[in-house]
């Protein structure tokens, strides 16, 4: 396991006017149901999770189950209300002012939901802003500015204000905004969000390009399960504030944790989830052809040879061991009728 | 029953105003009541009541209490005024070391801030008057009489108008472009060649003290309120009453403290400048997403630093509208506090005005309102400029507006050498042309009056006399025939109704506060003013802005003009109306009518525009005809921002009835006019501008509550 780079210990975000002493008297027992009748709103419930150098975790769950709360806490936009948070080792909410801005500064960008990009700066001046912030020259803040005005594809416009961008085109710059110091850390709400299925798909190849070589360390909260699978190491799932469950994808959709789970990954094409050695067999040689597939293969990609095949086919690992074998039946049942329980 | 049920708010209203009309024909009007003309006031007469309160004797008129309430405040101005000389002259005396003598010196405290911050407001304003006009003061301010005698080279010349007038249009091009440079220079030429060049440099000097410094108060105060809910809190009250505050009644004070002069000038203007501009920081900053604030935290800004690059940029719209009521208010100001004896535009305005000589008063008047649009039109460019970091400019280029400005210095000087050849011996009109030696139009401007009046006599007599006879007299009887008790039940129950307990609470304060008062018949006055203005504004500015809606570029083209308007000095307007009705009520209510349709006009374009396009559109998808949509959406949904436009229209109205004492009335504001010249009218003046700020603030107070409910209603904000 390589070094955790966020921590959260017990994590509590709730608001309100004495929200704190509320905590206090709950005893780390939190009840949103109760709170609310007293005025206040839970936003994170007792979040305890870590992420991993270079992991991508991905956060999900309905509208308000304080998805853009937990980032707000992690990057101390807000102060959590009870629990302790680490960033590399450093205790977040013990960092005092200067150091904190200097974190920002060097280490983490942010992505924001609604964009927040400035009104009165132009698409290279928005860019160019952290650095300009941080004391870089003019000459080179821009210059950098324009290298990411071409990676998100604006270029043309870099004179263009935000009012006259449409909203893919602003969250296109709050993307490059936050890139622009190269930080490590990297947390992004709903960043695809605006954009159309086309755009998406691209950003997200780009996306997952840039990942394979920089290798930051990512949180990122989206509503789109397609989007999650495609780019999570693990995703959490969040309802009223608590994380319901954080896993790897398969996971979560083979042994959901709980009810809600598993009626939130109900409709999950599974097989864009599943690897073969989910639903493999032991080793057999029954009617056996003469295909033989890898057991790390999600199932989707191979579905259709599988079953143009009409026997049973050979799982091997990457030693070219044969370790399983699975019938088309299996892939059929998955695809189709595997609702009851994958395995 | 069932109406009952369905409109309850309707039968509360109907059964107060039952109410009321019945307390009005109940109480009968006292036979020793009589409206109390201007001088009587201070008679002593052995008919007359007395009482003792904290030493003060008040003397009054005793009514029944129905008909009008006794002045139980009567004591508050006597005691401002003592209180004030009190802490002018007695409180906390102090050492101070004195220049001068060279020698300690026992000051009372307030004394020796006053004199401290008179002195600098005067270096501050005598230092840019000489660098535009010439003259030594600044210099010995640094060094003694004796030096300026022994090296008299060290006055400083002025500049000649030619560098000015070259200065501003360059100014002007770099900030906007040619349309404004070509305003710049015309302003220019035109203040010079008409002769009013230094009285307009002297207005000119006053504002680039007094303006800036206003911005930067408001703005750090404004700063600090956000900041601060405590700070907020403290301000809140008094931003509200300085708000409906009129102009004069702070002139009165500042006079005690600071004297006479351009320096009191100058405070008094930051005291009512700074209120609009705190306010407008503030609601600008509250306006910012919280998200933005968030963007720039993690973007790795200091607090500095979001304050500056983010905050203040992004609230920039508000903060400019800020600078543009503050560019108002200093103009505004300039021309009313020459009663307080600041040289320039406004004094030649008021001499001329109490001379009769419109045609003076119309060139200053004009004078003062280019200068005006010329700096709001310049801060705002300023504010909207953008900075290109991809042009590849040479030297020249980047420069060049300095290099210009360079070269028309050396030019300036050259010709206005040159002048003192050719004008041997008479004025250099290449250096300044002096006042009453340039081109006056006056003389024409006055003929034209004499024509209008002579020709158009008959008609306009007639018209005044319909109106005064037939219209205003009634009305102000009927105002003042209304008892107290009648007014108070139906001011507390409309606040009832609105806002329910607390509403009716604080408009029951207010009220009460003028009706104990000594000058509740002198309110009453006022008031009938103001609604007659307010009605005929609202009903100009709602048809007039509904019309110039239907069109974009009309609408357009009607919020410049309101724009431009709105620069105008409130006491412009009175130079027009005087051409046409001489010195009448009419006057008053015509000026009082045209200062405030224009935010009438310009809030209900603002609010029709507020209304969402997709609204319309899906109006006219469903189909809606034209007429319909205007009534049944655009109009409903309009009607908060319209209401707020109504109450800007109450607050310009009771201002420019005040301002309307110049031409003569009998209302609050003769008496704030009166206190000026009454050594003893610190504590009168305040207490009038208190009671002109409340009638402001009942409206304000009942208008805003009711927006805020509609908005709910309609889930606007
Ligand atoms: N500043 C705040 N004050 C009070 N309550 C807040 C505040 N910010 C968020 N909340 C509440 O916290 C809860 C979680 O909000 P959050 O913005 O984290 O939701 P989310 O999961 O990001 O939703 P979405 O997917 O719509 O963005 C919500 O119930 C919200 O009302
Ligand atoms: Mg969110």
């Amino acid at each position: 396991m390589s070094e955790t780079v966020i921590k959260c210990e017990s994590v509590f975000k709730i608001f309100g006017e004495n929200a704190k002493k509320m905590l206090e008297e709950a005893n780390g027992k939190v009840d949103a149901k109760t709170f609310q009748e007293k005025g206040c709103i839970v936003g994170v419930n007792n979040a305890s999770f870590e992420v991993a150098k270079g992991e991508m975790l991905v956060v999900m769950g309905l509208s308000g189950s304080g998805k853009s709360t937990l980032l707000r806490c992690i990057s101390r936009l807000t102060d959590a209300t009870g629990g302790k948070i680490f960033i590399e080792g450093q205790d977040l909410l013990e960092l005092n002012n200067k150091e904190l801005i200097d974190l920002r500064r060097n280490k983490m960008g942010m992505v924001f939901q609604s964009f927040a990009l400035l009104p009165h700066k132009t698409v290279v001046e928005n860019i160019a802003f952290p650095l300009q912030v941080k004391g870089t020259s003019t000459e080179d803040s821009i210059s950098r500015a324009m290298e990411m005005v071409k990676l998100v594809g604006l270029d043309g416009r870099e004179n263009y204000f935000p009012r006259e961008l449409s909203g893919g085109q602003q969250q296109r710059v709050g993307i490059a905004r936050s890139l622009a110091v190269e930080p490590d850390i990297w947390f992004l709400d709903e960043p695809f969000s605006a954009l159309d299925p086309l755009i998406r798909k691209e950003m997200q190849d780009e996306f997952l390009r840039l990942q394979e070589k920089l290798q930051k360390t990512i949180m990122f909260i989206t509503h789109d399960f397609d989007e999650a699978l495609k780019l999570a190491d693990r995703i959490a799932i969040m309802k009223d504030g608590i994380i319901e469950q954080l896993d790897t994808p398969a996971n979560i959709v083979l042994n959901p944790a709980t009810e809600y789970v598993r009626k939130f990954t109900e409709e999950v094409p599974r097989e864009k989830v599943l690897v073969i050695e989910d639903v493999m067999d032991a080793p057999s040689k029954d009617n056996l052809g003469d295909l033989k597939v890898s057991k790390d293969e999600i199932i989707e990609n191979v579905a259709e040879k599988i079953l143009t095949q009409e026997k049973n086919v050979e799982v091997i690992d990457s030693n070219n061991n044969v370790v399983g074998s699975i019938k088309p039946s299996k892939i059929i049942d998955t695809v189709f009728g595997g609702r009851k329980n994958g395995s | 029953m069932e109406y009952l049920k369905k409109y309850p708010k309707l039968f509360q209203w109907l059964f107060l105003l039952a109410v009321f009309f019945g307390l009005c024909f109940a109480i009968d009007v006292p036979e020793t009541y009589k409206f109390i003309r201007g001088q009587a006031e201070f008679v002593k007469d052995p008919n007359q009541s007395v009482y003792f309160f904290l030493g003060k004797e008040v003397r009054y008129y005793a009514f029944d209490v129905f008909w009008r309430l006794p002045p139980l405040l009567g004591w508050l101005p006597i005691w401002i005024n003592d209180s004030l000389f009190f802490l002018m002259n007695e409180w906390m005396p102090m050492e101070f070391w004195n220049e001068d003598t060279q020698e300690f010196k026992t000051r009372p405290l307030l004394l020796q801030i006053s004199r401290n911050l008179t002195s600098f407001m005067t270096f501050l304003i005598e230092l840019i008057r000489e660098i535009l006009l010439g003259g030594l003061e600044t210099i010995v301010a640094f060094t003694s009489w004796d030096f300026i005698d022994a090296y008299p080279w060290l006055e400083l010349p002025g500049l000649p108008w030619t560098i000015v007038a070259a200065g501003a249009t360059i100014l002007s091009f770099k900030l906007s472009g040619k349309g404004l440079a070509l305003f710049a220079g015309l302003t220019m030429i035109y203040i010079s060649v008409f002769g009013q060049w230094k009285p307009s440099m002297q207005t000119l000097s006053f504002i680039l003290v007094a303006a800036p410094l206003s911005f930067i108060f408001g703005l750090g105060l404004g700063i600090a309120a956000y900041k601060s809910k405590r700070v907020e809190k403290a301000l809140y009250p008094i931003l509200l009453v300085m708000q409906t505050m009129p102009q004069y009644a702070v002139l009165v004070p500042a006079l005690v403290l600071f004297g006479v002069g351009d320096h009191a000038a100058v405070i008094i203007t930051m005291v009512v400048a700074v209120p609009p501009m705190i306010l407008l920081t503030i609601l600008g900053l509250r306006a910012i997403p919280p998200e933005v604030i968030e963007a720039g935290r993690m973007s790795g800004c200091t607090n500095w630093q979001l304050m500056v690059k983010v905050l203040i940029p992004t609230a920039r719209r508000d903060i400019l509208i800020g600078v543009n009521q503050v560019i108002m208010v200093c103009f505004s100001m300039a021309v009313i506090s020459a009663f307080i004896g600041a040289k320039g535009l406004g004094f030649n305005l008021l001499l001329a005005l109490n001379q009769l000589n419109i045609g003076l008063a119309l060139e200053a008047g004009l004078c003062i309102s280019l200068i005006a649009i010329l700096l709001d039109k310049m801060s705002l460019a300023w504010a909207n400029k953008q900075t290109d970091y991809f042009g590849n400019l040479t030297f020249f280029q980047r420069n060049k507006n300095i290099i210009f400005f360079a070269a028309s210095v050396v030019i300036g000087i050259i010709l206005a050498y040159v002048g003192t050849f050719i004008f041997k011996g008479s004025f250099n009109y290449l250096f300044e042309v002096p006042h009453n030696k340039g081109i006056s139009t006056a003389d024409f401007w006055n003929k034209g009056v004499d024509w209008i009046f002579d020709t158009f006599f008959v008609y306009i007599k007639a018209f005044n006399t319909w109106l005064i006879v037939d219209v205003l007299q009634p009305m102000r009887a009927l105002y003042l025939r209304m008892p107290a008790v009648a007014t108070l039940v139906l001011v507390v129950g409309a606040g009832y109704i609105i806002g329910g307990i607390r509403s009716a609470l604080v408009v029951c304060g207010l009220t009460l506060f003028i009706a104990l008062s000594p000058w509740w018949d002198r309110a009453l006055v006022t008031f009938y003013m103001a609604t007659f203005g307010v009605v005929v504004s609202c009903l100009i500015g709602f048809t007039v802005g509904t019309l110039c809606f239907q069109n974009k570029k009309s609408a357009a083209f009607m919020l410049g003009v309101c724009d431009i308007f709105q620069t105008f000095p409130s006491f412009v307007y009175l130079i027009p109306v005087m051409m046409l009705f001489g010195i009448t009520d009419t006057s008053v209510l015509i000026a009082v009518i045209v200062y405030a349709t224009i935010p009438a006009t310009r809030y209900t374009i603002e609010g029709l525009r507020s209304v969402p396009i997709g609204l319309h559109e899906a109006a006219t998808m469903s189909g809606v005809n034209k007429f319909q949509r205007l009534t049944k959406i655009e109009f409903p949904l309009a009607f908060p921002h319209m209401m707020l436009g109504l109450n800007q229209t109450i607050v310009f109205a009771l201002f420019m009835v005040i301002i309307g004492a110049f031409i003569g009335t009998e209302d609050l504001g003769q008496y704030i006019l009166k206190a000026l010249s009454d050594k003893n009218g610190a504590g009168i003046g305040l207490t009038l501008g208190i009671c002109v700020a409340f009638i402001g603030l009942i409206f304000d107070n009942l208008i805003r509550t009711w927006v805020g409910q509609r908005k709910k209603q309609l889930g606007i904000d």
